[in-house]
């Protein structure tokens, strides 16, 4: 029983600015508003060429009703909290930080070795440590799909230091 | 109408559906909306209708395959499996696992049987209602759909509505389709055609999931084991006939209104099961009427969800968004049109809807032992290769890798969104409503010289309006009800 009163005094005395429905508040309202400014920047249609509204007006108006519905929902969690997530665990953020490495390798050296990257990178931190399984996902998996994607339905894939070896 | 299914071609498409569906369904996580979105970009290489009738065939059969994990593992397949478990695993618990499971196979046949009967009928008709539509119905209509989608759909309302208005400001990206004016394209030239569907469905579906399982990897199964499937006794048909036909027809009609069809529609057949049952005490340990009111209703919804879709171009469900998005992508224009135009293409549809209720209930009742198999395949195996087809299949679509990071960055947004209470589903909807909405009500404004108002002069918006209201006091009213 004392326990939990400490973990609810313990969860009231967090700064507001720590709380899930803040963070996310936050957010909302940070972008809308940024995207907000820029629709100020698109350009206008005359007058004469100008049919119903203008085409900034449709996206400002969608912008404020989120940021409108935002507050609501950052209101209400006063009298009704939102759900306490649980923390997230590491392989999140190493499927994340995947992620980032995809997009690096795939950008400079070869999309497919991304993949493999990838997928050999996800198969190890969520647990998989037998050397055939992590071929089978890295490597062989992958060649299946090229060779369907570039065979079966003939589409070409961006250049790399393994695609071309294929290509050329 | 079965006529345009006697192809090789397509009776292939449509037995590979099926069967790809059923595997869909059966692992956690993955399901008819996310392995349709998944199989979307593959679809580019087949005609409209075969593109369409693998789409449909894995909705099918993918919403009933959602049942066999439920009852063996205890963990729904699909979302629309949930209110399976609840006595589903109980009874399997006792060592009935094949009866279970042949009450949810032939409860989800007929109900998806029903469906497609209720499609055949009703679609035809709000077809030719929807030719008294003008802009402002139109508008009225796309407003409808999606206040419904926020109200009975999962989670916070207003959260739902925050969502389905993103997926419209989504669909603001690239040039303004009637002015061809630049908007939030920033100077990037590839942002100037706006953002593809599938990209955003791939991410918010597949990588979002991607990731939600990489924080459940210490998640444990207690797997019951099945010998084989049975079909339910004369005394279980006794039992359940009443219950599977109005869960039916509850589904059906569930599946008509633009919301989660086969989640609300299972909870829905599932509570009146209960509350018509002469023995409601036994739910929730292993009730046989509990399995058939729950899967009768999320199969029927397949039907029902189908309607709206196809009448009027508006998704009744997450997996018939993807359905829409299919048939846009293909050039298929849903709405009275289509019927009038291409007959013989909806009734392919209908058809192949038909013949995948009867394939999974043959694949179910014989393959329902090597189905709950793939549920062994470990996910630090099964991720990365979606991962891999993911990433292939969107890169597909226009050759750019640019919709690959479009794809990576609504997977990580649809992750967190879901964290917090964001169903992802109206984002979707609000994504391929979006040019509708914006188009009709810009066209109204034309017709009604920037009045506003008009558009309470107008009988059918003005219904459409109201019951946008109602759909938006309704969460209010139950909350009261609840609390009283």
């Amino acid at each position: 029983m004392n326990n939990v009163q400490n973990k609810k005094r313990a969860n009231k005395s967090l700064p507001f600015f720590f709380k899930d429905e803040f963070k996310v508040f936050f957010v909302i309202i940070f972008f809308s508003t940024i995207l907000l400014i820029s629709t100020f920047t698109f350009d206008k249609v005359p007058p004469i060429l100008n049919r119903g509204i203008q085409p900034a007006t449709f996206p400002k108006g969608l912008l404020v009703l989120i940021m409108f519905l935002t507050t609501i929902i950052y209101y209400l969690s006063f009298k009704n909290p939102w759900k306490k997530e649980k923390k997230l665990p590491k392989p999140f953020f190493l499927t994340i930080l995947s992620f980032i490495l995809f997009v690096v390798i795939s950008k400079t050296l070869d999309f497919f070795l991304a993949i493999s990257v990838l997928s050999i990178f996800v198969s190890y931190n969520w647990g998989e440590r037998r050397v055939f399984y992590l071929l089978l996902v890295g490597i062989i998996f992958p060649l299946v799909v090229f060779i369907f994607f570039e065979m079966i339905l003939g589409l070409r894939f961006p250049p790399g230091i393994i695609t071309n070896l294929y290509y050329y | 109408m079965m006529a345009p299914l006697f192809s090789s071609k397509l009776l292939i498409v449509l037995l590979f559906g099926t069967l790809f569906g059923l595997i869909l369904g059966v692992l956690p996580g993955l399901g008819p909306t996310t392995g349709g979105a998944l199989i979307l970009p593959f679809t580019m290489t087949l005609d409209p209708l075969s593109a369409i009738v693998l789409l449909t065939s894995i909705y099918c059969a993918g919403t009933y395959g959602g049942a066999i994990t439920a009852v063996l593992i205890n963990t729904p397949g699909t979302p629309a499996a949930a209110a399976t478990c609840l006595d589903g695993y109980p009874l399997a618990q006792k060592g009935e696992a094949g009866r279970a499971l042949g009450m949810a196979t032939v409860s989800s046949t007929v109900g998806g049987i029903f469906s497609v009967i209720v499609l055949v009928f009703f679609a035809p008709v709000l077809a030719k209602l929807a030719y008294e539509f003008g802009q402002p119905e139109y508008f009225a209509l796309a407003i409808f759909g999606l206040t419904m989608l926020a109200s009975i759909g999962e989670g916070s309302p207003i959260k739902n509505l925050i969502a389905g208005a993103f997926g419209i400001l989504i669909s603001t990206i690239g040039k303004d389709f009637m002015t061809s004016i630049d908007r939030f394209t920033y100077g990037i030239n590839e942002l100037s055609v706006g953002i593809g569907f599938i990209p955003v469905v791939v991410g918010l579906f597949a990588i979002s999931e991607m990731l939600t399982q990489s924080t459940l990897l210490d998640q444990v199964f207690k797997r019951v084991a099945l010998k084989a499937v049975k079909l339910p006794s004369l005394d279980d048909y006794k039992k359940t006939w009443k219950t599977i036909l109005r869960s039916s027809g509850i589904g059906s009609f569930i599946g008509v209104l633009p919301a989660e069809g086969g989640t609300v529609a299972s909870l829905i057949g599932y509570s009146e099961a209960k509350r018509f049952s002469k023995e409601p005490e036994e739910f929730g340990k292993g009730s046989i009427e509990g399995i058939a009111g729950a899967e009768a209703a999320n199969n029927a919804a397949t039907g029902g969800a189908m309607v709206p879709t196809l009448a009027l171009g508006i998704p009744g469900s997450a997996t018939t968004a993807v359905i829409l998005t299919g048939l846009i992508i293909h050039g298929v224009r849903p709405g009275p049109d289509l019927f009038r135009e291409q007959p013989d293409f909806l009734y392919g549809i209908f058809g192949a809807m038909l013949i995948a209720n009867v394939l999974f209930f043959i694949f179910g009742f014989f393959g329902a032992k090597l189905f709950a198999r793939i549920t062994l395949v470990p996910n630090k195996i099964l991720w990365p290769m979606i991962f891999a087809v993911s990433v292939c299949g969107t890169y597909s679509l226009s050759q750019s890798i640019i919709d690959v990071w479009i794809m990576l960055f609504f997977g990580v947004l649809g992750f967190f969104m879901r964290r917090f209470g964001f169903s992802v589903v109206p984002v979707i909807i609000g994504l391929i409503l979006g040019e509708l909405v914006e188009g009709t009500l810009r066209q109204s404004l034309v017709i009604f010289d920037g009045n506003w108002l008009m558009f309470l002069t107008r009988p059918i918006a003005l219904t459409f309006f109201i019951l946008s209201l109602i759909a938006l006091a309704f969460p209010l009213l139950r909350t009261k009800k609840q609390k009283d």
